[in-house]
């Protein structure tokens, strides 16, 4: 959401977060070129939580169809089926857009909480939309996901250190 | 901080619009995304030109980054190497002459098994090896088990193609750039291959179960015939996977299936071969009309 806020009839300059937002999240989901050949999930969802991260660090650095492009970037490199993504991380969006209408103050553990609640969703729909019930790779998948949303306050950090440039008021 | 109470993001009649509009937009294209994961749920090979044009520009960099890391892991195995290489070599002269009996055992079997075929007439199909190269990179994040291998058609390899390492199966090419490829793993759990045992030739089918093992059932069997050590390889049923390749050891056996190890392990594998497809289908039969077909020049 962003803000037009044009005091005296000045712009203030655009934060460089506009731009280095998707490209910190293309870049995040381009870390499995990784030369690993895995056996099982054992990587981050990173693209994930670079999103989360700004996201919840700073809300306007993305417009809130943002989500759906980058998802679909990340599932031409992530190997899960084509729209997984860009479906679950654009639900993602909305659901904390629709949360952050209830709730009455924030606070980074409530931002933590969100973002393992999001990871937890689009890893365990993601694994549901990509491979068959029988696939027994759900021991593997709940440490990718504990794993991840223990990532969270390092992402979330990163964001806020790309976001360094912004003056403050 | 507290979030404002309102969505509206002032008076500017603009900035709702634009505010309303983004969601519009963001709606749409969640319905988009929804739509294309049922596409792909039933046509999963096609948005493979777009995976193939990323993968494009993006093995390149994985080959890269491979080198790098082979380069870093071999460092140990050099120094090792340097002063073990006195004894190593005493114990292969060693290890040679052991073997020299059996060596001439197998070529007097190998003269004979030609010769009987001969007799036989058996059309062999033998596995031709297309191009040998490395996988670079795989779905990591990922709960399905694709690699992606550094050819593609520019070096003859082409969907459906069998991936082998030394010690066995690896997996199928399932999509092909020009010079990159995704090989669908055996550990993948919706990959099949039909398989039978080595000792005997008990036919069995062989699933990925997705955590790294194999899901082994015997064809026709009622009962689970197998036990831990049974070597499993491929039958070349179907056509694409040559036989005798191994593929997965079993590990446990439990009541209606057992458990498989898979011989080779692709992030070890320096070098991955692949493989022509064993018996390809036959051509199509020549159309009654052809049309397209440029003339012979006159000499």
């Amino acid at each position: 959401m962003a803000l037009d806020l044009t005091p005296l009839g000045v712009p203030p300059p655009r934060p460089r977060a506009r731009w280095l937002a998707p490209l910190s999240i293309a870049l995040a989901s381009l870390l499995t070129l990784l030369p690993v050949v895995a056996t099982v999930p054992f990587l981050p969802p990173f693209g994930l939580l670079m999103l989360l991260g700004w996201r919840l660090t700073r809300a306007d650095a993305l417009r809130v169809w943002m989500a759906a492009p980058l998802g679909l970037f990340d599932d031409l490199v992530s190997g899960q089926p084509f729209g997984s993504a860009m479906f679950l991380w654009m639900t993602c969006m909305l659901l904390i857009d629709v949360l952050e209408t209830r709730i009455v103050w924030r606070s980074f553990w409530q931002d933590w909480l969100f973002a393992a609640g999001a990871i937890g969703f689009v890893l365990i729909a993601g694994r549901f939309f990509a491979a068959p019930i029988s696939a027994k790779v759900d021991a593997a998948l709940l440490l990718q996901a504990g794993a991840s949303a223990m990532l969270f306050p390092i992402a979330s950090r990163f964001c806020a250190w790309l976001d360094r440039d912004v003056q403050k008021a | 901080m507290a979030p404002p109470r309102t969505r509206r993001p002032g008076f500017s009649r603009r900035a709702q619009y634009g505010l309303f509009f983004s969601y519009v937009a963001a709606i749409g294209l969640l319905l988009i995304g929804a739509a294309l994961v049922l596409i792909s749920r039933y046509n999963p090979h096609l948005f493979a030109p777009a995976r193939s044009a990323i993968a494009e520009v993006t093995t390149p960099v994985s080959s890269g980054l491979d080198w790098v890391r082979r380069a870093i892991g071999t460092v140990p195995d050099e120094i090792g190497s340097f002063f073990g290489v006195r004894s190593e070599n005493a114990r292969l002269k060693r290890q040679i002459e052991a073997e020299r009996a059996a060596l001439q055992r197998a070529l007097g079997m190998e003269r004979e098994n030609q010769r009987l075929r001969a007799l036989l007439k058996v059309r062999d199909a033998t596995p031709e090896t297309i191009i040998v190269a490395r996988l670079v990179s795989s779905s990591a994040a990922s709960t399905r088990r694709y690699a992606t291998l550094n050819a593609g058609s520019w070096q003859r390899v082409e969907r459906g193609q069998p991936v082998r390492d030394a010690a066995g199966l690896i997996g199928q090419v399932i999509e092909a750039g020009p010079n990159a490829a995704r090989v669908l793993l055996v550990t993948d759990p919706e990959s099949t291959i039909p398989v039978r045992r080595a000792s005997d030739g008990l036919p069995a089918i062989i699933t990925g179960r997705g955590d790294g093992t194999l899901d082994v059932r015997a064809a026709n069997a009622a009962a689970n015939p197998f036990r831990p050590g049974d070597l499993m390889v491929t039958s070349g049923t179907g056509g694409v996977f040559p036989p005798n390749i191994p593929i997965g050891r079993i590990t446990e056996s439990g009541r209606d299936n057992a458990t498989a190890a898979p011989t080779s392990n692709p992030d070890m594998a320096d070098f991955v071969m692949v493989l022509r497809i064993f018996l390809p289908e036959p051509a199509p039969p020549p159309q009654p009309f052809p049309t397209a077909t440029p003339k012979p020049k006159a000499k």
